[in-house]
């Protein structure tokens, strides 16, 4: 017996030495110590960026990291709203000069008709270096250090930091040309060729004839190619003098400075793409889509897209302060401190893949994160709703100091009715009253509570708010869908739909000429077990119509496949602006742009006369009331139609810990890490506050361990006892 | 001995080629390269003039088994299946769609699954050895009787509530370890292995004890140690001198054809703990539909399971010397 | 008719099963060389206890098996779109009680917050009843009262139902010249060969555990409701029939592969075995993750292609849980081919088995009559082991997304959403742990049903 009693203390002792030691360090940190208390921001991406090429990438992940290190020449203004453009390497924002079909200037007021091209000529400013990169080294003569690689020399390299030299050059003109050019290569497929081909004279030509010249110079190989662009011309696109270049666009398009603020403008040095066509860099994972060379605030030093990525300092970042001023709240919120300092503010960024929700929230609310998205699920935790509808943290969360912006993003989530479909499509009385009544039966509100928990708002419209031509309240809601009660829109009760379907021949859900129940075919990319709860709920929404709704939920492309062919009869898609120009949303319902036949973006298929004349005149107009006027019309003709049930306009909630500051959302500027703020020191103190290990289980778990022993033992010896008897 | 692996090496590529088409006609069938031609060129602005260079510049707009427009062996060598499937007998698993090597993927995302896999491996058949020797030891008393009955209780235990248990409790409610993450080296490294492994070990720990207390039980049955039990030996010796031993042999053979399939990890453990590794590989290539990567992933697995199968047999014949390998 | 029956693939499947474990039975009754063993089955305490619970999720099964279209109101014949099962109709009360998002078991008021506007206009953020749950009581604080009552009152109803069922039994069991109370007595001293007093401890468990549920979930959610307010309750009965379908279709649909190509590959060796080697090794080394997800996303494709050929929900779930048995069983029928070919190598070279073949028997006649017989208890042993790891499988399968559809009620589909509720706070831990109670209920059931099988046919452990 007296064997066990010792066992059981020297356990005793082991769990209490457990608890004492150290017990005031965090044990849960995710990161090395040696990066505590220094002013590195932590955040985390969720799905692995694809492409990191300025003229591939179109997504917000891969945005995240690249509008960071790449400058195009405008940048949308940090703290104004609505949206504004100011230069960002340019000295400022262009105006373009009109030609017409012989090349002669026509006045900046001739009619768009008469306007054959219009030219940009921006201006950047002298001054601007690359971040050290290997492709721009030069040996003591002057020459290019690694631009004869052989496979001896690159040995045992497999990431940029492996190359010990770097060096720098000053950006010119040239670059942002050769990006423009870059858009046609044959090998890149960036996603804007066919959108640029349209409008950028001589796109459509140049793209043949680099395909063609691509094939002559490969000559079969696969490896190791490098198109020197510079010896084609591009009509569209050219250097005027070391820091000026022009691009000429067919007809009017304003739209196109929104495009030339997107990272597919920004300025390519060729050094860097030739550095990287070398033979053998390519099986060694060294490409231009994986490393970014530019003249932005940071620079990517490491490049795990399974783990982590690290952006740094760009320490040859140019002069670029923080803005002085903004909209009038913005001082009294502190975004104002900063006014006039050198960005960035921040050395490094550290990015950790986190795919699941639940560790991402956890480590947030460890303060491991410094800011987080919301998810749904912990919503409850995070924000309460004040009782005027807007949002706050709750109190766990403001005892922590954490802080909620929020904001309307420029996207919209709707259900479409495919207008080619013979029971919901059609532009006859019987069909739209079907339509909208099925755009009443559907409560977006009630889905924005339970499934958004109020993260957003319920569309009246193509246009969310922040977008020219969204009106807000009563003045700007959907007679069709909502009642106007106290100056506030309603939704229209469920018997007015009722009413509705019978009169489009369905009265309580059946077909009144034959008697057949009225079925609906929903179609879905929505394929997961998570997303079960939202179909379930869709049905239950036509259920109070009496209506049958079959979910057909397929993969994505699948459903792409569907929508190309106008197989679908009700689907739920999304938009996200590229810009923010109502054109950009409109466009989604013009005719000419339509899925079936056309493979535009307009999935409904949605084709009115009156509506696609008012799309073409409003087009191309400043904002103004001209332009209201029509938007206005244009919105009735499409809100008595209903070719959408309007859905949603999901709001954006970010949640910082109180060490994080000068954060403003901003849904369209995209390098906004060089503006923000960081405080170390309480970021240290509160983490330690919070990660506290509890260490009684672990001693309960060895304490029962040893009382699981016991009888162990005990019986052990009782049987040895009988065996020696 | 090494002809006999040669030669079973040489069984094994006709075995490679059916996966090869089992994957390829799988695939193809789900995704047209249509298909993932849309996915990897985004979601906006796609044309079918895009999607069709896009084909033209991977190869896919050939036939995918048997080209009837090409002459001679150029009808079955000049079609997707053939120009990709000969290259992986090299080893030369192509690239992924982000344009990344795979075969240098693999070998950077092999570690952290090892680094999770192995532990739990050794670990496991450690506890798992252990306690089946106690149940064996105490055999037919009410500690081995509860004993099974708690086996079959925790094998009755979905996994996933192995994994969400332990997460909640030992990093959400204690905060003794990062809840997810990787990191490689070291001390720092431990505390994310810690709890995967943790969790990985204890929901084996109802059907493995299970099954090798029945191994036990069986040798103990045995004439031998009646035998030595009736020179006298006292039970704990007769258990380890000689059961042990020969127990083991079953044992160590049943899970030898796992060993190399360590190095594939395990998926629903590395997506959970956000481990870097092959497993989460796996995943990603699915749910983005990245062809290579699946078809590489199944081709790695399948070279590692045959490898697992003769491993298997040698050990048979080394265990047991009247197997021969023949 | 008041309702037109609908036969989905896997009903039909499961009466086929049915019938065909009833002719099973009925031919091993007769046989006394197949009834030892089963009786032996039948004297483990435990094993008892086990069929007595997986018999009850059967009959919970076998309900949600009859599937119909109810006919609609308004007198012209037609019928609903909708399918419904037997067991839709029985807890219809459950199924029609929704809440519009979250509540905790037996819980009065919703789980999250809600703007509430007063009759007197005053607009508040309270959390406000619910429409069903506790909606009987005028003042929620007598809540535990009226629970405990309610409660009480459903034992009393079970034990009554137990009173009925033990004096049926005891009926059944009589000898001649026997009073009841003695066979009570023996019944209760555990002296009958048939461990009737574990098995009426379990009926009478299930039974009270029953009468609760039911009684109590008449005016509460006994498992709290979930994101969109239906009930837990309701949707774990629900998977009850998607966890049996697949441990049980999966390995009778790849029985009969398994059983051809083990026994051909065995009997006939040289390149017949060749081949039948080959290609379960080569099927078996394709991770079965893969091949499922390949599988599944397939047939979604072929579903998407020809929407016209599954018109309903019900139908095309019905399809994919049929493919996923099917996919599921060629992963798994290797295994018992592989057991099946060992066996009849051995088989073969046995006396009778020769004497058939001198006496000119065909090939085929001695695999049907001398080999089949002989290997039939492996194929047992290995059904009822999988059982319950395919259960389990399938929670896996739908956490990597290729499970069973989506819309289909399932236990993995619920720990699958479950995972996100986790995180909520307070937590919403029910769906969860009625996932948990439920599956772990059948799992169990079913491993210990397993063991006592193995132990009883396994001609190894039986000495």
């Amino acid at each position: 017996m007296g064997q066990t009693n010792s066992y059981r203390r020297a356990l005793l002792l082991l769990a209490l030495a457990a608890l004492s030691c150290n017990a005031r360090a965090e044990w849960n940190n995710p990161y090395p110590a040696a990066e505590e208390g220094k002013n590195i921001l932590y955040t985390a991406f969720r799905e692995r960026p694809k492409h990191l090429d300025p003229a591939r990438a179109y997504s917000s992940n891969e945005y995240d990291f690249i509008a960071q290190i790449y400058e195009p020449p405008f940048q949308y203004h940090y703290l104004k709203r609505p949206y504004a453009l100011a230069p960002l390497t340019a000295v400022a924002l262009p105006r373009p000069a009109y030609l017409d079909t012989q090349s002669r200037r026509l006045p900046p007021d001739a009619p768009p008709a008469a306007v054959a091209y219009s030219v940009y000529e921006i201006r950047i400013r002298p001054g601007i270096y690359y971040q050290p990169h290997p492709a721009f080294a030069r040996d003591a003569a002057g020459k290019l250090l690694y631009h004869a690689l052989d496979e001896r020399a690159l040995a045992g390299k497999y990431a940029i930091a492996d190359f010990p030299r770097t060096g720098t050059r000053e950006l010119v003109a040239a670059d942002y040309v050769y990006q423009i050019k870059r858009l046609a290569h044959p090998k890149l497929h960036s996603p804007i060729l066919s959108v640029m081909g349209e409008y950028i004279v001589g796109m459509k030509d140049y793209a043949a004839t680099l395909t063609r010249a691509y094939a002559d110079v490969a000559g079969g190989r696969e490896d190791g190619v490098y198109l020197d662009l510079a010896r084609y011309p591009l009509a569209g696109a050219e250097a005027v003098d070391r820091y000026t270049y022009r691009v000429k666009i067919r007809g009017v398009y304003p739209q196109i400075r929104y495009w030339m603020a997107m990272p597919f403008f920004a300025p390519m040095p060729p050094e860097a793409e030739r550095f990287f066509s070398q033979p053998g860099m390519q099986a060694r994972n060294l490409t231009l889509d994986w490393y970014p060379v530019g003249t932005g605030a940071y620079m990517l030093t490491v490049n795990d897209p399974n783990r982590r990525m690290v952006l740094e300092r760009n320490p040859n970042y140019h002069d670029e302060f923080y803005p002085r001023a903004g909209e009038p709240a913005d001082a009294g919120r502190g975004l104002l401190a900063d006014a006039g300092k050198r960005l960035p503010l921040i050395d490094k960024v550290v990015f950790s893949r986190e795919k699941e929700g639940i560790p991402y929230w956890n480590k947030f609310l460890q303060g491991y994160y410094d800011r987080s998205a919301v998810l749904t699920e912990s919503f409850d935790q995070a924000v309460r709703l004040t009782g005027s509808g807007d949002t706050d943290v709750t109190e766990s969360m403001k005892q922590k100091g954490i802080r909620l912006l929020t904001s309307v993003a420029a996207s919209t989530y709707y259900l479409g009715f495919n207008m080619l479909d013979p029971v919901v499509g059609g532009y006859g009385e019987r069909a739209r009253k079907l339509r909208q009544a099925v755009s009443i039966a559907i409560d977006y509100e009630e889905q924005i509570s339970i499934f958004r928990n109020g993260r957003g708002i319920a569309a009246q419209g193509p246009l969310p708010p922040g977008i020219f031509g969204y009106e807000d309240g009563c003045a700007g809601s959907n007679p069709h869908v909502y009642d106007c009660v106290r100056g506030v829109p309603r939704r229209k009760p469920i018997e007015f739909a009722r009413r509705l379907l019978s009169e489009a021949g369905y009265p309580d859900g059946r077909d009144a000429r034959t008697g057949a129940p009225l079925t609906l075919y929903f179609e879905t990319a929505a394929t997961g077990p998570e997303e079960k709860a939202r179909l379930d709920w869709m049905r239950k929404q036509l259920q109070k119509l009496n209506v049958q709704l079959e979910v057909r939920a397929t993969d994505y492309n699948r459903f792409q496949e569907k929508m190309r062919k106008g197989d679908a009869q009700l689907f739920e898609w999304g938009w996200n602006a590229d810009y923010p120009d109502p054109e950009n949303f409109l466009f989604l319902l013009y005719g000419p742009n339509r899925k079936v036949g056309a493979d535009g973006e307009n999935a409904a298929n949605y084709d009115n006369p009156e509506f696609n004349r008012l799309f073409e005149r409003m087009k191309n107009m400043e904002n103004g009331p001209e332009r209201l006027a029509i938007i206005r019309r244009m919105l009735d003709v499409a809100r008595r139609d209903a070719p959408w049930a309007w859905g949603v306009h999901p709001k954006l909630f970010t949640l910082e810990h109180a060490w994080v500051l000068n954060a403003k959302p901003n849904n369209m500027a995209n390098n906004t890490l060089k503006y923000l703020r960081l405080e170390p020191a309480p970021r240290a103190r509160d983490r330690a506050a919070w990660n506290r290990p509890v260490l009684w289980p672990v001693a309960a778990v060895l304490l029962l361990l040893a009382a699981g022993a016991a009888p162990a033992v005990i019986a052990y010896r009782r049987r040895e006892r009988t065996v020696r008897r | 001995m090494i002809a006999y692996i040669v030669r079973r090496l040489l069984h094994a590529v006709p075995i490679l080629v059916g996966v090869n088409l089992i994957t390829f006609a799988l695939f193809f069938f789900v995704n047209s390269p249509d298909d993932m031609a849309r996915i990897h060129l985004g979601v906006k602005r796609v044309t079918p003039e895009a999607i069709a260079k896009w084909k033209e510049d991977r190869g896919f707009n050939r036939p995918l088994f048997y080209n009837a427009a090409a002459a001679g062996a150029d009808k079955v060598a000049d079609t997707i299946f053939f120009r990709h499937s000969v290259r992986l007998f090299a080893g030369d698993f192509g690239r992924s769609e982000d344009g990344r090597d795979i075969r240098r993927e693999i070998f950077q995302r092999m570690w952290p699954s090892v680094a999770i896999a192995l532990p739990t491996f050794a670990v496991g058949i450690l506890v798992y050895i252990t306690f089946a020797m106690l149940l064996a030891f105490f055999r037919g008393t009410y500690l081995d009787a509860w004993g099974v009955v708690a086996c079959v209780g925790m094998m009755s235990v979905s996994t996933l509530f192995y994994v969400i248990g332990g997460q909640y409790l030992v990093s959400k409610l204690w905060h003794l370890v990062p809840i997810s993450g990787y990191d490689a080296g070291g001390l720092h490294a431990l505390k994310f292995l810690a709890l995967p492994v943790i969790v990985g070990v204890v929901s084996g720990v109802g059907s493995s004890t299970r099954l090798y207390r029945s191994f036990f039980l069986e040798e103990i049955g045995k004439d031998y140690v009646r035998t030595a039990r009736a020179k006298g030996l006292s039970e704990p010796r007769v258990l380890f001198r000689h059961v042990l031993g020969n127990a083991l042999i079953p044992i160590l053979t049943g899970v030898v054809v796992v060993i190399p399939l360590l190095f594939v990890g395990s998926l629903i453990m590395e997506s959970f703990f956000g481990i870097p590794g092959l497993g989460s590989y796996t995943i990603d290539a699915i749910t983005s539909q990245d062809f290579f990567v699946v078809r590489a992933m199944v081709f790695l697995g399948a070279v590692l399971y045959i490898v697992g199968l003769i491993l298997t047999d040698i050990s048979y014949s080394l265990a047991d010397p009247r197997v021969r390998l023949e | 008719m008041p309702f037109q029956l609908v036969f989905l693939w896997t009903d039909v499947l499961i009466y086929v099963l049915l019938a065909a474990v009833i002719g099973f039975g009925l031919y091993a009754a007769r046989h006394e060389h197949l009834r030892a063993p089963w009786r032996l089955v039948a004297r483990r305490p435990l094993a008892a206890a086990a069929a007595v619970v997986l018999a009850a999720y059967a009959a919970v099964g076998l309900l949600d098996s009859f599937h119909f279209h109810a006919r609609l109101a308004g007198g012209d014949g037609r019928y609903s779109a909708e399918v419904r099962s037997l067991l839709d109709v029985l807890a219809a009360p459950l199924r029609a009680r929704t809440e519009k998002t979250y509540s905790a078991p037996f819980a009065t008021h919703a789980y999250t917050k809600e703007t509430v506007e007063h009759p007197d206009g005053r607009v508040a953020r309270e959390y406000p009843r619910l429409e069903h749950g506790g909606a009987h009581l005028e003042d929620p604080g007598g809540r535990a009262a009226d629970i405990a009552a309610r409660a009480a009152l459903a034992t009393l109803a079970g034990l009554g139902l137990w009173a009925v069922a033990v004096a049926g039994l005891v009926a059944l069991r009589r000898r001649r010249g026997e009073t009841p109370a003695s066979v009570w007595r023996r019944f209760a001293r555990g002296e009958d060969e048939i461990p009737w007093r574990t098995l009426l401890v379990t009926l009478g468990v299930v039974l009270v555990l029953a009468a609760n549920a039911v009684g109590l979930s008449f005016y509460y959610h006994v498992f709290g409701t979930d994101q969109v307010g239906q009930d837990v309750f309701y949707r774990s009965l629900k998977s009850v029939r998607t966890g049996l379908v697949i441990g049980t279709l999966t390995t009778l649909v790849m029985l009969p592969f398994a059983l051809l190509f083990g026994i051909a590959a065995g009997y006939f060796r040289g390149w017949v075995d060749n081949i039948i080697q080959y290609f379960y090794t080569t099927l078996n080394s394709i991770p079965w993750v893969l091949l499922v997800a390949a599988s599944i996303l397939s047939l979604q494709v072929y579903m998407a292609n020809n929407p016209e050929a599954f018109n309903t929900t019900a139908e095309r779930a019905d399809m994919r849980l049929l493919f996923l048995c099917l996919i599921m069983g060629v992963t798994s029928w290797t295994g018992l081919c592989r057991l099946l070919r060992g066996e009849t190598f051995k088989l073969r070279e046995g006396d009778y088995v020769q004497a058939a073949r001198a006496l000119g028997a065909s090939h085929g006649a001695i695999m049907a009559r001398h080999l089949l017989p002989n290997v039939m208890h492996i194929v047992l042993i290995t059904v009822v082991l999988d059982f319950s790891s395919l259960v389990l499988a399938e929670a896996v399968l739908s956490y990597v997304g290729v499970g069973v559809d989506p819309t289909m009620e399932s236990w993995g589909n619920m720990i699958n959403g479950a995972r996100l509720e986790m995180a909520r706070e307070p937590m919403v831990w029910w769906s969860l742990t009625a996932a948990f109670v439920f599956m772990f209920g059948l799992v169990l059931a079913a491993n210990l049903f397993a063991d006592a099988v193995r132990d009883a046919f396994d001609p190894r452990l039986r000495k």
